[in-house]
């Protein structure tokens, strides 16, 4: 009895279908978008909760964050696809995969941001009243502008990472890549051939990401930065 | 036939905390071991162990855990083995653990000092003796919050074993939510537990980042500018 591999690989078979990947690839793309996007609102909206003076709200904020932070995406996006509809909201499986994804990532940017609007020096918050900047004036260029600069690498691999935890709304059968993939498989039941061909889009889209985020960074803040 | 969800459901949820921590505790091994060794190539002079050290971590950071289980599943099946569930949840696991811990580690044996290779070239010490003796001993101290920290990642991407089969917390959820029919209350519980396992390591975590900082602003601190 040995180990040995037997097995013939037909990557044929996934060339055949490869429209389709294509296809589960653009919708990851698409449905991490918009996550990333929502996200990072919710992200500067809990920031701002966290850096009020209302002790209530702080708590609440804090409460959200180590809730998300210290429990799997897995049990989150299964609590909102079956639980939340026996308290009477029923959603499609993409909605509760972007619901997921966005109440997930707003724990993590929440956090990111929080520490970038700490790195602004109070003085310069004191230069803009001083000059007699609007309230919302300081905190869109004094504040949220300067926090977003210095903490931007971290939001891009807080984003890759989403990216990557998409796969997991597979299961609740959300249409993206890896959902593509297991309904192409149970068909032909080449799952190594497939599987390792997706890993690969997955590694191209990472990359795609960073480059993307790194041109982002450069039209937005006129710098580069090496993102891992 | 439907069972009510009872106080022998709680405990069949309890009980498979244990396969979560065993499952994280295996991958944390297995991902430390090689984790090192991904770190000590990383860091090497030469061109060739540095570039298969990055190669590896970029491929397993930037590919989903999902799929590195995946292919650790279809593909012992193809050396016609019988695929087990914990063998490769705790394989696939350890890939997954081991890039990420090597480039933490890789991080904190760059932040010792320079002179600290120079003192322990000057005491004689070769490359891995000065490595083993002066620098990771140092870089030890600085890696304890950071690897803490991901031992909640661990913890939690041991969840995505119980799509390839394990029966783990999230999988015991499953079985009891098929027979229960009560979704919410038990993925609710279910993340309790997780909850529990999770944010004393974060608290830990925290506190040991804090402790190694001191120059760190706290809001007391910021308030006294």
């Amino acid at each position: 009895m040995g180990a040995a591999l037997t097995y013939v690989f037909q990557f044929g078979a996934v060339w055949q279908e490869l429209d389709k990947l294509l296809l589960g690839a653009w919708l990851t793309v698409r449905l991490s978008s918009i996550a990333m996007v929502l996200g990072l609102a919710v992200g500067i909206l809990g920031a701002l909760g966290k850096a009020s003076h209302s002790r209530l709200l702080r708590g609440l904020v804090q409460g959200y964050i180590d809730a998300i932070r210290n429990t799997p995406f897995l049990v989150q996006l299964l609590l909102v696809y079956l639980g939340l509809p026996s308290v009477g909201l029923r959603l499609t499986p993409e909605q509760a995969a972007l619901l997921a994804m966005v109440v997930n990532l707003g724990a993590y940017a929440t956090e990111i941001v929080r520490a970038g609007i700490e790195a602004v020096p109070r003085g310069q918050i004191e230069a803009g009243r001083a000059l007699g900047f609007k309230a919302h004036h300081i905190f869109r260029f004094l504040i949220l502008v300067p926090a977003l600069r210095a903490v931007f690498p971290a939001l891009a691999s807080q984003f890759i990472l989403v990216m990557l935890a998409s796969s997991v709304v597979s299961v609740i059968s959300a249409e993206e890549l890896t959902a593509v993939a297991d309904t192409i498989v149970a068909r032909n039941f080449r799952s190594f051939e497939f599987y390792f061909v997706i890993t690969g889009i997955y590694l191209v889209l990472t990359l795609a990401f960073q480059g993307a985020f790194a041109l982002i960074e450069r039209w937005l803040f006129g710098r580069w930065s090496k993102h891992t | 036939m439907i069972r009510e969800f009872s106080s022998s459901e709680v405990w069949f949820l309890v009980q498979a905390v244990r396969w979560t921590v065993l499952l994280a505790l295996l991958a944390f091994l297995g991902g430390g071991l090689v984790g090192l060794a991904v770190a000590i190539l990383r860091i090497s002079k030469a061109r060739l162990p540095r570039a298969i050290a990055i190669v590896y971590i970029k491929v397993f950071q930037g590919t989903p855990l999902l799929m590195q289980l995946y292919l650790v599943y279809f593909g012992i099946n193809l050396f016609g083995i019988e695929t087990n569930a914990w063998v490769a949840a705790a394989l696939g696991l350890t890939f997954y653990s081991s890039a990420f811990l090597g480039e933490i580690w890789r991080g904190c044996i760059q932040a010792i000092p320079r002179t600290q290779w120079d003192g322990a070239r000057a005491l004689a010490l070769g490359y891995l003796p000065g490595l083993r003796l002066v620098i990771l001993p140092q870089a030890l101290r600085i890696a304890i919050p950071p690897t803490v920290g991901f031992m909640v990642q661990i913890l939690k991407g041991t969840s995505l074993a119980s799509i390839i089969g394990f029966t783990e917390l999230t999988r015991a959820a499953q079985m009891v939510n098929n027979a229960t029919f009560r979704p919410f209350i038990v993925y609710a519980l279910v993340a309790l537990l997780y909850f529990l396992l999770c944010w004393p390591l974060s608290l830990v975590s925290q506190r040991l980042e804090r402790r190694l900082d001191p120059g760190r602003l706290t809001p007391a601190k910021l308030a006294a500018q």
